[in-house]
């Protein structure tokens, strides 16, 4: 396969990844908002912006203003338009690698988001054009696992996913557990505001997954362990690694692999650290360092893929096997 | 260019509908005689129509468009900022040629592009013809697509141009005559085959009353033909379409032909190369690449060598090429032998090198570098068609006729200030065929362009793309000037035999 095309398949699903993430995020937002009427909303639509790494604005910050800043804002390259576009201007210059299925909901969910304006949903109900964005884009990827050949394309597609997901989980678990750090909360704890944990779950779609392993007591410990851990939920960051290394080792095997060893190294190492790790040991250390640690080991891989398949330098690859079949 | 038709004097009666609108003038009619009946080849489709509904006309002419619609088969038209890609105008209706006629064609179209590749190496290694004074050495020198870099190069099997798409028009005494060759990168093999596939789904009933050649082996003959240009010691070949990529007028051509031919559709950027050797960048590392069917223009192959500004070819690709390690097609130059002012020396281009007459005639050409041919063109603008030699797709023409005085005014001035750049011709009555316009059927100019394969053998798929002036009146079939297509059916046998 060309690297480009790698490149772009690579991207389409990580620009879409984080639109779905995006659009859930502020709908869970706009929702708990509905509960806590008189809170500061100000201070928990700060922290929105911070765990997607968004530039805090200087001034005074409502729901209006930071719901339009990352769902239509054509200047703000991590709204959901923006990855939306951005998604499709991919596919689009690999159209003929994907199926026609996929490219038309692609361009459907593209022009949807393009023809709606910020006062259309703000006028109806924010909360159906959010969830129409995140049906979409789940509807895109049953299409894709069901029309596109699972081979060396449909695996960096996955590995895009699942790199883009762990790295958003894990930076907005980080907005929500350094508090324990500076306040000295025990973790254990009822904890006193119940809905921002219950905010945190249901961002990451995992609020029935972890009831039905916990019971509805939230524990931050174990909300942590869960959303850390938990090999079967497909939202937290273990399984998204284990997903990540599958696909890896699935791309390595199908281009007959050329020093790929590094990339392999890297993320069977964060897999087994997700793997062993025990979560009272997290807590008891710098759990804002761990999460720092996974989203650098994420950097590392994303290298790797770049220097293994799509961007490697020509002096390499002429003295390697590569060249040899030429 | 839209003006109103001028009927012909001679009354005939006024067909029934719906045809109501059909009415015959100079030029030659693919569909009805002088007399005003159907010739024999259009007979079964003349009858159909008649006893067709209008709506059900209009219903399946919106069923093809639809088609077309939702297989996004679309096309660029440049200079338009808005909706960069528009739907492919189809029309319903075929044209039809009979197998006398392709046959004739065949033969003309196989001589004139076996004569054109011998000039092309003449061109560029002895120049024989140059020194036999056939044709002019400055005619080609001052040609803007000779490339003096091609000169003494070994192009693998002499094969210049191995990819032809030549524009025939058919002129009022019913020949065909050859209006420009297209050796370069020609575009609208995809169209043709779209066209059938569409012809097949909405006219079924018609399709199959007729016995027409196939043509959807075209995407595997291309691929020999490429294969046959292997350079020595390459026993697996891999072979590339290169694309200037997405925002290309023909993208869609491109893709749609990789994926025919089962070939990888790259861009420049994902080739290198190195020690005089095209790699692709793939994810299992470089791969050596063979032959290189390009569809982006010699101007921006290679940086090095051509416009240094291009992003969209491959920085020592002449270099590879001209070490013999990759095979082009078409070659880097082939430009030469398409020139509008070498045109009027291909009769004797094949009469030099072949030693035959002409298959297919040249349509009558003024060379505006010819002092008195300046002198009788300039005087006669307002009936001539000028048009600059280096320039396809409709750009860069005026049609004396349809022009307005200041218009003149502007090629008077740009003739006279750089002749070898441009040639006149006179205003073609281009043949006319059958098109659904509204629920009516009227007649509309046509041209034909078919494709030529030149590699171990020529292959000519029978049929090609045939464009309509779908505008009333209109001579310019160009898709970027408001012109569509139809499918274009080469019968099997004889006329007669097709109408049992």
């Amino acid at each position: 396969m060309l690297s480009r095309v790698a490149d772009s398949l690579y991207w389409i699903s990580r620009y879409l990844e984080r639109a779905e993430h995006t659009a859930r995020l502020i709908d869970v937002h706009l929702t708990q908002m509905l509960d806590q009427a008189g809170g500061d909303t100000n201070l928990r639509w700060q922290r929105l912006l911070r765990s997607m790494r968004t530039p805090q604005p200087p001034e005074e910050v409502d729901a209006y203003s930071v719901t339009y800043a990352l769902t239509f804002d054509e200047a703000n390259t991590s709204s959901i338009v923006s990855s939306i576009a951005s998604a499709r201007e991919n596919a689009r210059q690999v159209r003929e690698q994907i199926s026609s299925e996929m490219w038309e909901q692609l361009n459907r969910l593209f022009l949807q988001v393009k023809q709606t304006t910020m006062e259309q949903i703000w006028h109806a109900e924010p909360h159906k054009f959010l969830n129409s964005v995140k049906e979409k884009i789940y509807l895109f990827q049953g299409i894709t696992d069901g029309t596109m050949s699972h081979s060396e394309g449909w695996h960096f597609i996955r590995f895009g996913r699942f790199l883009e997901r762990t790295m958003a989980t894990a930076s907005l678990l980080d907005t929500h557990f350094s508090i324990f750090l500076t306040e000295q909360i025990e973790y254990e704890s009822e904890p006193l505001d119940y809905l921002s944990w219950v905010e945190l779950l249901r961002s990451c779609a995992s609020f029935e997954a972890y009831c039905k392993v916990y019971t509805a007591a939230l524990r931050p410990a174990q909300i942590a362990e869960f959303l850390l851990l938990n090999a079967e939920a497909p939202r937290s960051i273990r399984f998204a690694c284990t997903m990540m290394q599958g696909a890896l080792q699935a791309i390595a095997k199908s281009t007959g692999s050329r020093n790929t060893g590094r990339t392999e190294r890297l993320a069977g190492r964060l897999r087994a650290m997700l793997d062993y790790d025990q979560i009272e040991e997290i807590l008891s250390g710098d759990i804002h360092e761990y999460l720092e640690n996974i989203q650098h080991q994420c950097g590392l891989i994303h290298n790797g893929i770049y220097q293994s398949y799509i961007a490697y330098p020509i002096e390499v690859a002429l003295t390697s096997r590569g060249a040899a079949q030429a | 260019m839209i003006v109103p038709d001028r009927p012909d004097t001679v009354e005939r009666p006024t067909l029934p509908p719906p045809f109501s609108n059909y009415i015959l003038d100079a030029a030659f009619d693919e569909m009805l005689g002088s007399d005003g009946r159907p010739r024999l080849h259009y007979q079964e489709m003349f009858h159909r129509l008649l006893e067709m509904p209008a709506e059900a006309l209009y219903q399946r002419q919106q069923a093809a468009n639809t088609a077309f619609l939702n297989q996004g088969i679309t096309f660029t038209v440049y200079g338009d900022d808005e909706g960069i890609e528009r739907i492919w105008p189809y029309d319903l209706l075929p044209r039809i040629i009979t197998s006398e006629e392709w046959q004739t064609i065949e033969r003309g179209l196989t001589q004139r592009i076996t004569a054109l590749n011998l000039f092309l190496k003449d061109v560029y290694h002895d120049g024989r013809i140059l020194s036999d004074r056939v044709v002019p050495r400055w005619l080609i020198y001052s040609c803007k697509h000779f490339r003096r870099e091609m000169r003494g190069i070994r192009v693998p099997h002499d094969i210049y141009v191995a990819v032809d798409g030549t524009d025939l028009v058919r002129l009022p005494d019913g020949r065909f005559a050859v209006l420009e060759d297209n050796l370069r990168v020609p575009s609208g093999v995809s169209y043709m085959l779209a066209n059938r596939q569409v012809m097949k789904r909405t006219f079924p009933s018609l399709f199959g009353s007729y016995d027409v050649r196939p043509i959807d082996h075209y995407g595997r003959v291309l691929l020999s033909t490429l294969l046959s240009l292997t350079p020595a010691g390459r026993p697996e070949p891999v072979i590339v379409l290169l694309t200037p990529g997405v925002y290309n007028s023909a993208y869609f051509e491109h893709a749609f032909l990789a994926r025919q031919m089962g070939i990888e559709l790259v861009e420049g950027r994902d080739l290198l190369v190195h020690d005089n050797v095209v790699y692709m960048r793939t994810t299992a590392g470089l791969r050596r690449v063979d032959v290189i069917y390009r569809r982006v223009d010699d101007d921006y192959l290679d940086p090095l060598t051509f416009e240094p500004r291009s992003t969209l070819g491959v920085s020592g690709l002449l270099n590879a090429y001209r070490a013999g390690n990759v095979a082009l097609a078409n070659a880097i130059g082939t430009g030469v032998a398409d020139d509008k002012a070498i045109y009027t020396y291909v009769p004797a281009i094949i009469r030099y090198y072949l030693g035959e007459e002409p298959i297919l005639p040249n349509v009558e050409t003024y060379l505006l570098s010819d002092e008195k041919q300046q002198k009788y063109v300039l005087e006669h603008l307002d009936e001539l068609v000028i048009k600059a030699v280096g320039e396809s797709g409709g750009y860069g023409m005026l049609i004396g006729p349809y022009s307005t005085a200041a218009q003149r005014a502007v090629y008077r001035q740009r003739v006279i200030a750089n002749p070898r750049n441009y040639i006149a011709q006179p205003t073609l009555a281009l043949s006319r065929a059958p098109c659904v316009i509204d629920d009516q059927i009227e007649p509309r100019h046509v041209d034909l362009r078919p494709f030529v394969l030149f590699g171990e053998q020529v292959t000519i798929v029978p049929g090609g793309l045939t464009r309509v002036a779908l505008r009333r009146g209109s001579l310019v079939v160009n898709s970027s000037q408001g012109g569509g297509s139809k499918d274009t059916w080469v019968l099997v046998g004889t006329s007669a035999e097709n109408n049992q």
